[in-house]
């Protein structure tokens, strides 16, 4: 019942739009639904020269993944150092908290002068803005870590290393996880925003802005479809996986 | 196998910087497979000296030693049952109980064979599979004596394991555990604030004063185990612990 509330808005946004359409008659402010559709069809087929929806989208996804990962590997050591050691934390803190609120994409003209422009630059821009949800997760999972639990596994005999492997992983892995996922999202709205600006030549972010410059409106519109759809499907994928391995998140007794 | 406490104090700072004295000159010798009860007010000092004696806190002066050695950290003759929150909630029943032995390195058949005769002996059998927040407070409580069971321990260390459970239930695992107790021949400190619970278990009771906690008396019951809670010697017992325990609460008020 609540899956068929949900949908009735988007119905009545695409009614709304068609309607707005046909009554501007302006393909270059807002196109019909009727020719977006087909470039949503044709997900092979190249457009303006710049490969296909798969092709960018492709390219897109790559870069989020090397961006991600780097950042989780940086990110999920680094925080369990600290939420372990209060020593690491104090050590970490203040930096992380002034550079935390800078906004991923203020970095890019310091980008541009580090690394010019190419991968490196726009996989630079995602790891910043993964890492901090990544690493403020695992600080809190690793210090929601219940003090018994790492008694117990001291009393039956667990090493230092044991009582990582065997107590705080597991035991943090939830809220590792939610970072993560949240993580992924805004990894992926970074690669969008850094292909949109000056440089690339490919990926999802370059063809909507490509498209723009050539007034292809319909091409922006299918773009952003695709973006939102990755974007949805990736999620549920993290959901999933959260639903499979953490479902005692919250039954702890 | 032999425990002594000898002459263990215990002073923590509190965040006003002034020294609290916790515990004051404890001194006892537990015999070989006795069971002994800590009985004291809330606040007495009792679970800190039960700690003290699994090496998870150290004492100010004085010392614990198991055979002969002093104990500085957790040591796999003695074993520690917490009053809840001690299972990992990712962890099947059986591989909370298997974790001592995983630890050590046992093999994965050798340890799950292990864990099933101790769940046996628990009366879980059939449970094996079941998560911690699919059980009852009673019966993980019974996992909890069978994980520590299972490292095959000399001394179970119990901090209050059933006070969080109901009246009922509470009486069977004190029926459970004597039965337990005795099929094993382990040495038993177990640390109630339960009058009743203490004459219904122990051999002997050490009866705790207010903070500072001291040694206010040791006694003995003689009566024969299943003991009767409704006869006149249980009662008697009872009664001079209660009285015991009222001037000890009477002092602070």
């Amino acid at each position: 019942m609540t899956r068929r509330l949900g949908l009735i808005l988007p119905i009545l946004l695409i009614i709304g739009w068609e309607i707005v359409a046909t009554i501007v008659n302006n393909p270059f402010f807002l196109p019909k639904l009727e020719t977006v559709i087909p470039v949503l069809l044709s997900p092979f087929s190249d457009i303006l020269g710049t490969g296909s929806l798969v092709d960018n989208a492709l390219v897109s996804i790559e870069r989020v993944v090397l961006g991600f990962t780097l950042a989780a590997a940086v990110a999920i050591p680094v925080g369990i150092g600290m939420g372990r050691f209060s020593v690491l934390n104090d050590f970490f803190d203040v930096t992380i908290e002034i550079l935390r609120p800078v906004p991923p994409l203020a970095w890019v003209p310091l980008a541009l002068a580090w690394f010019k422009i190419g991968i490196v630059s726009i996989v630079f821009i995602i790891f910043i803005g993964a890492v901090f949800p990544i690493l403020l997760n695992t600080v809190d999972g690793v210090r929601g870590v219940k003090n018994t639990w790492i008694e117990v596994g001291t009393t039956l005999g667990a090493s230092e290393r044991q009582i990582l492997t065997k107590v705080v992983l597991p035991g943090a892995a939830p809220t590792i996880w939610t970072g993560l996922r949240v993580g992924f999202g805004i990894s992926w709205m970074c690669v969008v925003a850094a292909e949109i600006l000056p440089g690339p030549t490919s990926g999802l972010g370059y063809l909507i802005m490509y498209a723009y410059n050539l007034g292809q409106i319909n091409v922006i519109i299918a773009g952003i479809i695709v973006i939102g759809l990755i974007g949805l499907v990736i999620d549920l994928g993290f959901k999933a996986v959260e639903k499979r391995c953490f479902g005692w998140r919250g039954l702890e007794r | 196998m032999t425990l002594t406490i000898n002459d263990v104090s215990r002073t923590f700072t509190s965040e006003k910087g002034e020294t609290i004295e916790a515990l004051s000159h404890i001194s006892l010798a537990v015999n070989n497979e006795e069971f002994i009860c800590i009985l004291g007010p809330s606040g007495c000092g009792k679970t800190t000296v039960l700690r003290i004696i699994a090496g998870l806190e150290s004492a100010s002066a004085g010392s614990v030693s198991v055979d002969g050695e002093p104990v500085t950290r957790p040591s796999p003759k003695m074993a520690m049952i917490f009053q809840e929150y001690s299972l990992y909630p990712w962890r099947t029943v059986m591989e909370n109980v298997a974790l001592g032995l995983e630890l050590k390195g046992m093999k994965k058949p050798d340890r799950l064979a292990a864990a099933e005769k101790y769940l046996d002996l628990v009366g879980l059998k059939g449970f094996e599979h079941s998560y911690p927040h699919e059980l009852s407070g009673g019966m993980r409580q019974r996992v909890a004596v069978a994980r520590a069971l299972a490292i095959e321990p000399s001394i179970l260390l119990m901090d209050e394991p059933f006070g969080a459970l109901d009246a009922q239930t509470r009486n069977r695992m004190q029926h459970e555990l004597l039965g337990i107790w005795e099929k094993t021949k382990k040495t038993v400190v177990f640390v109630t604030h339960s009058v009743d619970e203490a004459v219904f278990l122990a051999d002997r009771i050490v009866v705790l004063t207010q903070r500072p906690g001291r040694i206010k008396e040791i006694v003995t019951i003689p009566s024969a185990r299943p003991r009767e809670r409704t006869s006149d010697e249980f009662g008697q017992i009872r009664r001079h612990l209660l009285n015991m325990i009222r001037e000890e609460s009477d002092l602070v008020q």
